[in-house]
């Protein structure tokens, strides 16, 4: 791909690190010491540096990093934050797309990495209770011989924790048939902004009262932070087919995923890949997917043996009258974990194509998505921005991936300015911000398209009543004009009050 | 950038890493401390900080990049092709570079320079870690605090000692191809079995082998440890005894030679009067087991009555992206039955020296290894590496059970001649 400009010797990437670089409070460090141990207390610059950043472009630097392995660990930690007035920021794997787990105005950042046990498995009431560090496939891990598997499945499922998924309210490709992460928590163990330890819902169906646990999931760790989560198992599929269906327009393929639905087949997953994102991907995966294609689309359906091949054959059906080219079919698990290897892996081979991308999530109705597509190639060709997509087309869920070099000078900033223009379209289409991934902090100034002042104020006053004001994951969610990894007042007054000596 | 500090990792090479962190869950270090900085992506991140002058290479931030097993499981699944073993070896070349390595550090790179790559000096070592063996003193040593783990985990040396130079074995049969076989630094010492199987597995399959005299050690151990200098100047001496020869195949029984010969194209890149046989030595060079499937190998006929589960050595698995045909190997033996292990292409704790410069993460990465061997109930785990043999042996001497450890090679070679292992 083209990458413009000339690039600078001197990275931009790091410029708020070093402005951030700086001593932190000796007393906050001892205090977490004393609460979780020496060990899992990390403060020297060079540790902290890793944990500035997520998978997206954004950065802020902690002032310190606990790695709790208890609930009681995690509370003692929130309670010292509370003494010193810093804030808190919960980290999982570090592979959000929305910089939900960047502590935009430093403080703590609780990494729940080493809270990786499965506290229990329970096939018969198809439910596991689990730490917040569990990597999402592991679940599904630990579910497979009894039959079970944890629905959601983010493309990172290998990496990413489950923490993070009920932060986000993470979906998936099978989001279309099943739902997101919060169809699938019965129950949540939340840390309080005061410390304390509160359960939410439970192991039982159909808690009464408050929906607090629905609440919680995808309040991306502004309200409380997650110390166990209570999932809901379901029984693997009899019989599963993965189809691909090759079209020669992207128009053709984003046709056929409204004929799909409208003759009657609700598959477990629909998502196209366009043409850029099958060249970046083919080398990597070996997939087969044709060079010269524009679209092609995964469609998998699952059920009972017969209600899946009848299934399989209307999608075949449907995408031939739509255009399809051609159209492979996997049967066995190999086959079909072929047909999907290019899809998992699509986000990290597009990284073969530039240095950086910036991966985009908003919603349209899926009927619009012709338009809507069309309309993103549009502004990427104006912005002349090399883009690729590769989507969940069927919840209408778009993720444009623009591609550019994060150490030309001016890049990042067209790169967010053409974000912001497509988030506009999806908007507009009547569609939403983010499908997937969270508001984070990339896209909260988004939020008011969407959201008038009094429906904001409403979701302020919920943040109030748990407490948490600007003490857990300030920067996110919420519309404001700071930068992320600014340097706040109440860091530089703490560090013009402590006096240079008082360093660690 | 790269102007004063000519060891370097490129700009190019650095910013293929997007951060998408599916690296994490395949690194073994940070399986074990959970710590962002003992993962790749975290690495490669404190790398180009390094780089670019946001911190130091303080003996905390090397610390992170030592703790690195170099086992590229990480490549292997990175969906960005980040080049993560070359990325880590200039990394580490140029902190040796600056001077700004810590003594250990250094002192390891002399150790290698000066014994492992002279073959008289290594020949004393090793005779000297015999003589300690048999009368006792590294079983005594590893009762010692300090030097007990790395006592424990020191190679012990197994048959007599491989010296053979020239043609070492004629081919039976019609001559199908003329080979050049590596002997290596350690290999011949410790493994000298290994090596003697080996060629009568080839010579069996119709080869004609060689072993060079010219040649010597692969220099791969000196490029993980960042001393390129010395890596380049061994590749350049096994380029001219190889191509000299002018094989068919080079032909290599140890996963970390192999890997770093495939690779001398890449090592010698900024050398002109190198790089083109540089890159023709690369082409030759095949790991065994890929070499015998490729031929193909003779299905050997008697029966080894065995159970076998095999660890992938990771610059096979991972680096050089060989982990059917040693199965193919195994299942081809008649009576033989591969019982596989949970993650068998997870790193053992070998890796070339970091058993001895990291003994504590060495040993908890092997105590797991040897609990998934031990739960596959098999009666040999078989490996591809001398460090994972001599790791896994240590395993066993750990309290591992009573496996026995055997180059996938020895194995093959049983079935062909119907000796007991």
């Amino acid at each position: 791909m083209p990458l413009s400009g000339e690039i600078s010797t001197a990275s931009p990437l790091f410029d708020r690190a070093r402005a951030r670089l700086a001593p932190v409070a000796a007393s906050l460090i001892k205090d977490l010491q004393s609460a979780i141990g020496v060990k899992h207390v990390l403060h020297a610059p060079e540790d902290l540096l890793v944990y500035e950043y997520d998978a997206t472009i954004e950065r802020g630097l902690p002032e310190a990093v606990v790695l709790p392995e208890t609930t009681a660990e995690v509370a003692a930690a929130v309670r010292v934050a509370k003494r010193h007035g810093v804030p808190v920021t919960a980290r999982g794997s570090g592979t959000g797309l929305s910089g939900g787990a960047i502590p935009c105005e430093g403080g703590i950042v609780i990494v729940t990495a080493r809270m990786d046990r499965i506290l229990k498995l329970d096939p018969a009431n198809r439910l596991a209770v689990v730490q917040p560090g569990v990597i999402n496939l592991d679940i599904s891990k630990a579910a497979a011989p009894h039959g079970l598997y944890y629905a959601p499945d983010p493309s990172s499922q290998k990496a990413c924790s489950i923490g993070g998924n009920v932060a986000q309210n993470a979906g998936g490709p099978h989001t279309l048939r099943y739902g997101s992460t919060v169809n699938h928590v019965l129950g949540l163990e939340i840390v309080t902004p005061d410390g304390d330890i509160v359960t939410l819902g439970g192991e039982a169906l159909g808690a009464p009262g408050y929906d607090l646990t629905g609440l919680v999931v995808g309040s991306e760790g502004t309200l409380a932070i997650v110390t166990a989560v209570v999932v809901r198992l379901l029984p693997q599929a009899q019989a599963t087919i993965t189809l691909l269906a090759v079209f020669d327009e992207v128009r053709q393929a984003s046709e056929a995923v409204s004929a799909i639905i409208a003759a009657g087949v609700l598959p477990a997953a629909l998502e196209m890949i366009d043409g850029k994102t099958m060249q970046a991907v083919e080398p990597f995966v070996n997939a087969g997917y044709p060079p010269d294609a524009d679209a092609a689309l995964l469609i998998e359906v699952e059920g009972l043996e017969e209600e899946t091949s009848e299934q399989a054959e209307a999608v075949r059906a449907t995408c031939e009258v739509s255009g399809a080219r051609e159209i492979r079919i996997g049967m066995s698990p190999d086959e079909r974990e072929k047909l999907w290897a290019g899809r998992k892996g699509a986000l990290g081979a597009l990284g073969r194509l530039a240095p950086s991308y910036y991966i985009l999530d908003g919603v349209v109705p899926r009927t619009r998505l012709p338009d809507v597509l069309s309309g993103v190639y549009e502004a990427c060709e104006r912005y002349d921005m090399p883009v690729a997509n590769v989507f969940h087309a069927g919840d209408g869920n778009l993720h444009p991936n623009l591609m550019f070099d994060d150490r030309v000078p001016g890049a990042a900033e067209r790169v967010l300015e053409l974000g912001e223009e497509i988030m506009r379209l999806c908007v507009d289409a009547g569609g939403s911000i983010t499908g997937e991934h969270g508001v984070g902090f990339e896209k909260r100034n988004y939020m008011s398209w969407i959201f008038s002042d009094d429906d904001l104020a409403v979701m302020a006053r919920v943040k109030s009543a748990f407490g948490a004001e600007e003490r857990f994951n300030p920067g996110k969610v919420f519309p404001s004009s700071k930068g992320c990894g600014e340097v706040s007042s109440r860091m530089k007054t703490a560090i013009a009050k402590i006096g240079p000596d008082a360093y660690v | 950038m790269t102007g004063s500090r000519p060891f370097a990792p490129t700009d190019d090479d650095l910013s293929q890493c997007v951060r998408c962190g599916l690296c994490l869950e395949h690194c073994p270090t940070y399986a074990e401390t959970r710590l962002e900085t003992q993962s790749p992506r975290g690495r490669l991140y404190l790398i180009r900080a390094i780089s670019d002058g946001v911190i130091e290479p303080t003996p905390n931030a090397l610390g992170h990049l030592d703790s690195c097993l170099q086992c590229r499981n990480c490549e292997a699944v990175c969906p960005s092709g980040v080049p993560y073993g070359r990325i880590m070896e200039q990394a580490r070349a140029d902190a040796l570079g600056r001077g700004a390595a810590p003594f250990s550090w250094r002192l390891r790179a002399l150790f290698l320079r000066e014994v492992i790559a002279r073959p008289g000096r290594l020949r004393m070592f090793a005779a000297a870690l015999r003589a300690s063996q048999r009368v006792g003193l590294l079983s005594l040593a590893q009762r010692l605090r300090f030097v007990g783990t790395s006592a424990t985990l020191a190679p012990r040396t197994r048959g007599q000692p491989f010296t053979d130079t020239g043609l070492i074995a004629r081919p039976e049969g019609e001559e199908r191809a003329r080979v050049a076989m590596l002997s290596g630094c350690i290999m011949p010492l410790a493994y000298g079995d290994v090596h003697r199987a080996t060629a009568r597995v080839l010579a069996r399959n119709g080869c004609a082998v060689s072993a060079p005299a010219a040649q010597g050690c692969c220099g791969a151990l000196h490029a993980h440890n960042g001393d390129l200098d010395t890596a380049r100047a061994l590749a350049r001496r096994n380029i001219d005894a190889f191509l000299n020869e002018a094989p068919d195949a080079i032909v290599v029984n140890s996963a970390g030679c192999a890997a770093a010969m495939k690779e001398y194209g890449d090592l010698l890149t900024g050398d002109a009067a190198y790089r083109d046989r540089a890159r023709e030595m690369s082409a030759l060079v095949k790991d065994v087991h890929e070499y015998l499937v490729g031929l193909p190998f003779e299905a050997p006929t008697e029966t080894l009555d065995l159970s076998v589960t095999y660890q992938d050595p990771c610059h096979l698995a991972h680096a050089q992206r060989i982990s059917a045909a040693p199965r193919q190997v195994l299942n081809a033996i008649p009576g033989l039955r591969l019982a596989e292990m949970e993650d068998a292409d997870r790193c053992c704790g070998a890796a070339g020296v970091y058993s001895f410069t990291q003994a504590e993460m060495s040993i908890r990465l092997l105590d797991e290894k040897m609990l998934d061997a031990l739960n596959t109930g098999a009666d040999v785990i078989a490996t591809a590496n001398p460090g994972c043999l001599a790791q896994l042996e240590a395993g066993v001497r750990r309290g591992g059970g009573r496996a026995r450890v055997r180059h996938v090679i020895e194995l093959l070679d049983r079935a062909y001649s119907a000796t007991g292992i």
